[in-house]
């Protein structure tokens, strides 16, 4: 028995791509596999380890428990798309690298997406925020210290990006 | 740790869905998933047929009214968590949502979702017994109402029949100068609880209903018992279990703690709103 292949409109970092898959195909499965986004990684497949969150509008979801055809009409951004247009490290990213925030890096991708939506939901975590921001994620090296600060610094990288155009002078004077 | 081969459909109308679920006996409703995938990826179940209902329209709603909150089929928990209105009419329904899972799996997975999975382990099954609510659904041949007592019928048992689709779940509001209270232990926050329990405490009538105990949501009276002897009390009326997570001695111990603390706490809620 050959398996019926659905033809699937995804839209991934804001490029759209058309694949042909099984129904059963994981949306974790079509990233890696027919879009070769490999940045998002597969740890469990059951939805307890977050290596493979992606944003679905937004919001932070478990890629291996979505299928890719409920993907449709939905605006999906992987580790990948965090990247700033150009190039350089988003904040979170840069967070991690600066905090040590990551070891092996299996599971980075998932807390990167993670803490990207939850600094939009809350700028300011503290402490025990910080931590209960990223509590569904494993990771196996750290020991999540300096994850916990990693989400610190990359808050405190978020309120400078935002304050940084308002600095410049030639600007405010122009908006006035 | 794939799903077997299954069929799919994605009705655009509430019509089409009922028709493709009832021409399938063993076809499955997808609504969040975040019970289900699971299960098809470690085949556990092999449904032949699944009928996404995420692109049915008018089914996400969470609308609050004097008598009660009501959630639409593809409200996904964490919209139910951050609807402030909902948290007045009946905060139990926001206390609990706070345990369920993690965030990540809130943003997807569906209250009413749950309520079908009928998990005695869940949060939001044994709220809804505990409450007195009740589950709107649907077939192809018509609609009924089905009684929170009525729905849970065994380990992930609901007695939804296999062509009905929850549309809409109702939790009743709190009334006026009664009390209720939410805790669970578990051994890292947002995975399973070893034990939980809520509790609602109205007038003289003292109600706790627990998750993890027993086999299915179970909700206990225990109007005008002494407070150290709640414990024992609900006791009497549930089967505490051993499985992997905790002995059944354990987890007796925590009915006895946790329902003195839930009623408690649902004593105190009620003294400071009045």
């Amino acid at each position: 028995m050959t398996e019926e292949l659905h033809e699937v409109r995804l839209s991934v970092n804001g490029a759209v791509h058309v694949v042909r898959v099984p129904a059963r195909r994981l949306l974790s499965d079509a990233l890696r596999h027919d879009l070769g986004l490999t940045g998002t990684h597969v740890g469990c497949e059951h939805g307890v380890c977050g290596a493979c969150t992606v944003l679905i509008d937004g919001r932070p979801v478990r890629s291996c428990l979505v299928f890719t055809v409920s993907a449709v009409d939905t605006e999906i951004t992987t580790v990948e798309g965090l990247t700033e247009p150009d190039g350089s490290l988003g904040p979170v990213q840069q967070a991690f690298k600066e905090c040590h925030g990551l070891q092996c890096g299996f599971c980075t991708p998932g807390f990167l997406t993670t803490i990207t939506a939850g600094l939009r939901d809350n700028p300011t975590p503290t402490r025990d925020e910080a931590r209960e921001m990223v509590a569904g994620n494993l990771c196996r090296c750290t020991g999540y210290q300096n994850i916990v600060k990693s989400v610190e610094r990359a808050a405190a990288l978020v309120e400078e990006g935002r304050q940084g155009p308002s600095r410049n002078p030639a600007r405010e004077a122009g908006s006035r | 740790m794939k799903p077997a081969p299954f069929a799919f459909v994605r009705p655009a109308g509430l019509e089409h869905a009922l028709e493709a679920l009832a021409g399938d006996p063993g076809a499955k409703v997808l609504a969040g998933g975040q019970s289900l995938v699971p299960l098809l990826s470690m085949r556990l179940a092999a449904p032949s047929l699944l009928v996404d209902i995420n692109g049915l329209p008018g089914l996400d709603h969470v609308t609050c009214s004097g008598d009660g909150v009501r959630v639409g089929a593809l409200a996904r928990h964490a919209d139910v968590l951050a609807d402030q209105e909902a948290r007045r009419v009946q905060p139990l329904v926001a206390l609990a949502l706070g345990h369920v899972a993690h965030a990540t799996i809130r943003n997807r997975g569906t209250t009413v979702g749950s309520l079908v999975h009928a998990d005695a382990a869940a949060e939001m099954p044994v709220v809804l017994k505990l409450l007195g609510g009740s589950l709107e659904v649907a077939s192809a041949t018509g609609r009924r109402t089905i009684a929170a007592d009525d729905l849970f019928a065994g380990p992930l048992e609901s007695t939804l029949a296999h062509d009905e689709i929850a549309l809409e779940a109702f939790f009743p509001a709190l009334p006026p100068g009664s009390g209720v209270a939410f805790e669970e232990i578990s051994r890292r926050h947002g995975d399973y609880a070893l034990c939980g329990a809520a509790a609602l405490v109205e007038d003289h009538r003292v109600s706790v209903g627990y998750l993890s105990v027993s086999d299915v949501p179970t909700v206990v009276d225990l109007s005008g018992v002494p407070e150290a002897e709640l414990g024992d009390a609900a006791l009497e009326h549930l089967e505490p279990a051993d499985d992997i997570h905790a002995t059944a001695d354990y987890r007796a111990e925590l009915v006895r703690v946790l329902t003195r603390r839930v009623v408690r706490a649902a004593h105190e809620f009620r003294q400071a709103a009045s």
